[in-house]
């Protein structure tokens, strides 16, 4: 069994309008060091091992669904996890 | 000619196309749900505005994986004029039938109001029966239309004439070179945020979404009807 946690941006040449918004927000808050937000989706997935490499499954899975490629990136991390 | 519209769980335009369609244009419709597994006896495909499965994770991203769209893109490859209004653009991209994504409004707010827009390619089945740079109001209720493609694509779309309306007076939602709706490479499949589908009565406030509609039906005429 594996622990997937999947984290999904805007790619970096697509403006980020939320992002932007919520910068100006910190700002507003004195916090004028932040130079940069991005705001993203974060999806847990369990999943059953299979014959199949889990990285390429998981690949396979943020390509054709989890992410939109046109404008958004994403990145993964795989954790064996232990039955309970 | 007789034209399918597409229901998915959470489309809401549906009933305003079928009326469309039945009621102002005269011709044949029928509400046709997602999980159909034939299109074979239609000759056009709607799909139509709203909210399929909630808009969860993107829109349009759960509707692209239903059983008709595998139809869908079969008549698509048959050279089957198929429209995608708001919601259906949205599906229509994330299948992969027309190019580029969309985001979110560029103020973050759903509009909903009618808007400018300017014909930029009369030579398409569905905008023969406009004139050339004609400016039409249609109306608009979305809350990511803002259409995103990168340089290469763009420049794809300008060199096939793709780019069909673009919004000629403010652009409401920070789109891509003011892109309101393009077709693919082969001319059959159009995706366009404003609902023509709700200008089809001068009661309503305008009927300038009807020659979209005609220009499809006259358009099939002339290549399947002997003597159209």
């Amino acid at each position: 069994m594996y622990k997937v946690k999947v984290f999904i941006t805007l790619r970096e040449s697509v403006l980020d309008p939320q992002g932007s918004v919520v910068k100006n927000s910190l700002h507003s808050l004195n916090y004028n060091e932040v130079s940069d937000v991005r705001i993203g989706k974060y999806m847990e997935l369990t999943v059953e091992k299979t014959e199949r490499n889990i990285e390429e499954v998981v690949k396979e899975m943020c390509e054709r669904l989890l992410a939109n490629v046109v404008i958004e990136d994403y990145r993964f991390e795989i954790e064996e996890a232990v039955a309970q | 000619m007789k034209f399918a519209v597409i229901v998915f769980p959470g489309s809401n335009c549906d009933i305003d196309m079928f009326h469309a369609i039945k009621d102002e244009l005269g011709a044949e419709a029928e509400y046709v749900w997602h999980d159909t597994e034939s299109l074979d006896e239609f000759d056009g495909i709607l799909l139509p505005g709203g909210f399929s499965y909630g808009d969860y994770l993107r829109s349009g991203a759960i509707a692209r994986f239903s059983n008709v769209m595998k139809e869908v893109v079969k008549a698509a490859e048959a050279g089957k004029p198929i429209l995608g209004v708001c919601n259906g653009f949205q599906v229509l991209l994330e299948a992969g039938l027309l190019p580029g994504a969309m985001r979110r409004n560029e103020t973050l707010k759903f509009i909903c109001r009618p808007v400018q827009l300017k014909v930029e390619n009369r030579e398409t089945m569905f905008t023969s029966s406009y004139q050339e740079q004609e400016e039409i109001m249609i109306p608009i209720a979305h809350g990511e239309g803002n259409y995103y493609c990168d340089e290469q694509t763009l420049a794809q779309l300008k060199e096939n004439k793709q780019i069909v309306f673009t919004y000629s007076g403010t652009n409401p939602n920070g789109s891509l070179e003011d892109i309101a709706g393009i077709v693919n490479k082969k001319g059959n499949v159009l995706g366009m945020m404003p609902h023509p589908e709700r200008a089809v009565d001068e009661l309503l406030g305008g009927a300038d979404g009807l020659k979209l509609f005609q220009s499809i039906v006259k358009n099939w005429r002339e290549a399947h009807v002997v003597n159209a």
